[in-house]
């Protein structure tokens, strides 16, 4: 049982990463109608976002020490970082603990400003053109991202930790009536799968509870007759490009401190997300989350020992298994509409 | 000849002539001069040319053809590899078998996936193979470690069975005796030539692959296959079933790329989970649409054309760099490095990427279609006539 | 009994009745025309005769054999050939492509792996679509990229692609819709032409009158699912029935 609730809790943060990237591809599909094979590596800008913002928060001032020396006498050179000069030690070490969270802030304009600019500057040129060529341009502009990347941060995974309030892990067990210490969690996961879920209902309001949502809502319906209601329909889905860019770049801010970032990381989530896109139905937002946290918390279920020493190997391929199964008897899988992306 | 047409045989006789002096085309510098570097010829690199080629070809047959657009052919090409090694292995280090095994095992694979992938089309078909693909290397990683040799990857060792080759035989891939790694060197006016058994058996296979696709081209089947990409709607209401010409089509782009796999493995016996990774996958596509998918020599072209950049730009580093800039003023020296840096050695990546989508964008139809572009501006009309459309011209 | 024999035929879409008891028989080397308002369920019915839709209950058949559940290949294959309201063909390829393809479907089937043959020494395949491109005034487009053609030619080029099969019974969903009068006339003029050298069997969904009362012998009015009349085209031609089923109950 507490292995149950332990595997169904990992599933959750895993998921949530699914669910987010899955509900910026489908909000690109659903507006656009375009194929983003490029969406992965906006999930790694974003985690690079969080790095950079580490990295300008390190800048040092160096000062040289004249207490302390090293073993040959020389003065001692202390790097202090600017932050820490300016705004007095205390409130310069916190700032800079709280950089990932700090990253939000600081990820959110660019995102944005990188989904309008891809659509604008590429995007919009392939609506006419087939599938497949959408697949490909933007496929390429995925190899050149992270490369651009790997370029800039080299290609080690780089730590970015998570703020040390949050660095700990908090014992679900005691307060489920389990023993101490059988279902631990880490803190940041907590925080990630909340971080999710804020991000997730904010969208969904924002689509539900706003004109702007409407109109676009209409326009995923029958983008020509709301364009003929003298609605500027294009600059509205060029910013529905540029949230599903922001979301994408958001999930991976928060994903930094449970895995390392890395130029690869993009491609890594690029076919997962896409199989959660599938099972869930193209073009379905609520499919695509339901979708993310089903295959994630499948995915953990299948990594327990228990289920690998009956089917070595699942935890592999469980979730490719169910994408083609789901596909095969379901064709617009979980919550597709008819005729999305059907040829 | 060898039931082609005029037009078609000097085609033909046109790539034996280019593929087998490959050798000089891809040596065209001599040793002492300073253009040395971006000298290809050498055995390794022309061997990989020859045997994505073959990959190439395979996969558009498929994309080419029906436009069903797989993710997921890197699958065929470790299959492949590994059914050649495990011949290696078992059977003799004579790359015949081997071949043969990695053939038939990708075509049995293909036949499998595609059977399941084909019931569904555009990109819901891709991101199906997209899964295989994955599934295969994840599995090739974990479980199935006792055929694959998960990380380390299957290698040969000196007491392996090799039922044939008999106790204390050699470790190295031969044809009846004839080690692939052999070569003759030719030293003529400064420049240096190698003509390696290893590359020549490629380039035969090559051929020979080229000449098969260039009769499926030309075929009633071919046609039929057309007809699939342009309107399966009509096909259906014409009569015929378009599942299985598109079934046969992916099972023969998977052989294609099961005999590149075991040619890899034959050239340098050793098999990988890597060579499965979806992204392998992706760059047979890169080829095909680079070169010019749907057209004969295109995706060759392609494959020869990225093979030989990857190997020349990954050569071109810092040092290299300040040797070429040396003359200007420091400052100027050290911006052009940097910017050329970007973009050579490591960031062949990069450059390959950005071509790539340079050409999704305003090359569809890839180098071919380019070639055609300027020689409409010239005005005269070349010999071949390369969008398979001859075929409806009356027999000469 | 007719060649094709629909009876008690049924479909529903959710709650929506689109084919209530439908009875239809068409007489073999007869055009028939199915007529009636927008709406009142001709394509439907016509999506059931190709495999494209199965009905709900009911039964179709052709030559006295079933076409319940079967695959639209196979449909065709029995001798049952399609021309749609916009027309269907292979646009990426030349005109003579085109016409050859269904030639072949004709020989080898629904599926046949010719793979190493050349399609250039297929001798009496060619020669009989070029035949057909006589038939239709469409030699001098053969190597035309097929998709550059305009409308007409395109749906005469579809028609071609249907009767180099031979078939015996030809489907036509609204052929003439969308164009210009004189076009319109060539159209008529072509399938009269084609019914009186080949005896082809027609079936024709049709909203343009000058063209059913041109061709048809006889005549079914569909309307709100269901066949209310069917009888020949002179008495077609102010039958109460019909008038109220176009103009509505106001009518009367």
């Amino acid at each position: 049982m507490d292995q149950i609730i332990l595997q169904l809790l990992n599933g959750l943060d895993k998921g949530s990463a699914y669910a987010l990237i899955a509900l910026g591809l489908t909000l690109i599909f659903g507006t656009l109608g375009v194929v983003n094979f490029a969406h992965g590596a906006l999930f790694m800008i974003g985690a690079f976002c969080s790095v950079t913002l580490q990295k300008i928060l390190m800048i040092s001032q160096i000062t040289i020490d004249e207490s302390k020396t090293d073993f040959l006498g020389n003065a001692l050179k202390v790097k202090t970082p600017y932050v820490e000069v300016w705004f007095g030690e205390a409130t310069g070490q916190a700032i800079i603990d709280w950089s990932v969270p700090l990253a939000i802030l600081f990820a959110i304009p660019i995102m944005l400003f990188i989904g309008w600019a891809m659509e604008r500057g590429l995007i919009k040129h392939f609506y006419n053109r087939p599938h497949a060529d959408q697949i490909l341009v933007t496929f390429g502009l995925a190899i050149v991202l992270q490369e651009v990347i790997k370029q800039f941060y080299g290609a080690n995974p780089i730590p970015t930790p998570a703020p040390d309030v949050f660095k700990g892990s908090f014992d679900f067990g005691t307060m489920l009536g389990f023993e101490a210490n059988k279902i631990i969690y880490p803190f940041w996961r907590i925080v990630y799968f909340v971080f999710s879920v804020i991000i997730i209902s904010g969208v969904f309001s924002f689509l539900r509870f706003t004109t702007f949502g409407m109109v676009v809502r209409a326009g995923m319906v029958d983008r020509e007759t709301v364009g003929l209601l003298g609605i500027n329909i294009d600059k509205r889905f060029t910013i529905m490009f540029g949230v599903a860019a922001a979301v994408a770049g958001l999930a991976g801010v928060m994903y930094t401190p449970i895995n390392s970032p890395n130029y690869h990381m993009g491609m890594d989530f690029l076919v997962l997300s896409f199989v959660v896109v599938v099972v869930g139905g193209m073009g379905s937002l609520p499919g695509a989350i339901l979708a993310g946290f089903m295959l994630g918390i499948l995915e953990s279920f299948a990594s327990m020992n228990e289920i690998k020493s009956i089917l070595p190997g699942i935890d592999q391929i469980i979730i490719y298994l169910v994408a083609i199964i789901i596909l095969l008897t379901r064709p617009r899988g979980l919550m597709g509409k008819k005729g999305v992306m059907e040829d | 000849m060898l039931g082609l047409n005029n037009k078609d045989t000097k085609f033909l006789i046109i790539v034996i002539l280019l593929t087998l002096s490959t050798p000089f085309v891809m040596q065209p510098f001599s040793e002492s001069s300073a253009m040395a570097q971006f000298n290809g010829g050498y055995p390794d690199l022309m061997q990989r040319v020859a045997i994505f080629g073959i990959f190439a070809i395979g996969f558009n047959i498929l994309f080419g053809l029906t436009g069903y657009l797989s993710f997921g052919h890197a699958a065929f090409l470790g299959v492949g590899s590994y059914s050649a090694v495990w011949m290696f292995k078992l059977l003799s280090m004579n790359i015949i078998p081997g071949i043969i095994l990695a053939v038939i095992m990708s075509g049995l694979f293909a036949l499998m996936i595609g059977y399941i992938s084909l019931r569904r089309s555009g990109i819901y078909f891709s991101i199906l193979t997209l899964a295989f693909a994955q599934m295969s290397y994840n599995l090739a990683y974990s479980v199935l470690t006792p055929i694959t040799n998960g990380e380390t990857g299957l290698q040969i060792r000196p007491n392996d069975l090799r039922i044939l080759d008999g106790e204390g035989s050699s470790t190295y891939t031969n044809l009846f005796g004839l080690q692939m790694s052999s070569s003759a060197k030719w030293e003529v006016w400064g420049h240096l030539f190698t003509f390696n058994v290893g590359f020549y058996v490629c380039a035969f296979i090559a051929i020979c692959s080229f000449y098969l696709s260039l009769r499926i081209f030309r075929s009633p089947f071919g046609l039929m296959l057309r007809a699939v990409k342009s309107n399966q709607n009509r096909m259906s209401y014409t009569g015929l079933n378009p599942r299985p010409y598109t079934l046969a089509a992916f099972v023969i782009s998977g052989m294609y790329a099961g005999l590149a796999g075991g040619l890899l493995a034959s050239m340098d016996p050793l098999a990988g989970a890597e060579r499965m990774q979806w992204t392998v996958g992706g760059e047979v596509v890169v080829m095909t649409i680079l070169g010019g998918a749907g057209t004969l020599l295109g995706p060759v072209l392609g494959a020869g054309a990225i093979k030989y950049l990857e190997n020349i730009f990954s050569k071109i580093n810092e040092n290299v760099l300040h040797g070429w800039f040396d003359f200007l003023p420091d400052g100027l020296e050290n911006l052009l490095v940097w910017v050329f840096a970007r973009f050579t050695g490591d960031g062949w990546h990069l450059t390959l990427g950005l071509l790539f989508m340079m050409v999704v964008i305003f090359l569809p139809g890839g180098l071919m279609e380019g070639a055609e572009r300027i020689r409409n501006r010239f005005g005269s009309k070349g010999d071949i006539d390369e969008t398979g459309a001859s075929t409806t011209k009356p027999a000469e | 009994m007719g060649i094709l024999e629909v009876q008690n035929v049924n479909k529903s879409f959710g709650g929506l009745k689109a084919l209530q008891n439908v009875n239809l028989s068409v007489e073999e080397g007869t055009i028939h025309a199915i007529i009636g308002p927008n709406g009142a369920g001709k394509s439907t019915l016509l999506n059931c005769f190709v495999g494209k839709l199965v009905p709900d209950t009911g039964s179709v058949t052709f030559n006295g054999q079933s076409l319940l559940g079967k695959k639209p290949y196979d449909i065709n294959q029995m001798g049952v050939s399609r021309v749609f309201q916009t027309p269907e063909i292979f646009g990426d390829l030349t005109v003579f492509e085109n016409v050859m393809i269904p030639c072949f479907a004709k020989r080898d089937g629904a599926f046949r792996m010719h793979a190493i043959e050349r399609v250039e020494q297929e001798v009496d395949i060619r020669e009989k679509a070029e035949k057909m491109l006589l038939d239709v005034d469409m030699a001098d487009k053969m190597h035309m990229t097929a998709s550059s053609m305009s409308r007409g030619d395109k749906r005469r080029l579809e028609m071609a692609m249907c009767l180099s099969q031979d078939p015996q019974l030809l489907l036509l969903d609204e052929p003439t819709a969308g164009m210009a009068r004189a076009d319109t006339n060539n159209t008529i003029e072509l399938l009269a032409r084609i019914q009186e050298r080949r005896h082809i069997t027609m079936a024709i969904i049709e909203h343009d009158m000058h063209v059913v009362f041109s061709l048809a012998q006889k005549i079914s009015v569909l309307a709100q699912g269901t066949v209310i009349v069917e009888d020949l085209p002179e008495n077609i031609k102010g039958h109460p029935k019909v008038k109220e089923a176009y103009l509505g109950e106001a009518a009367e």
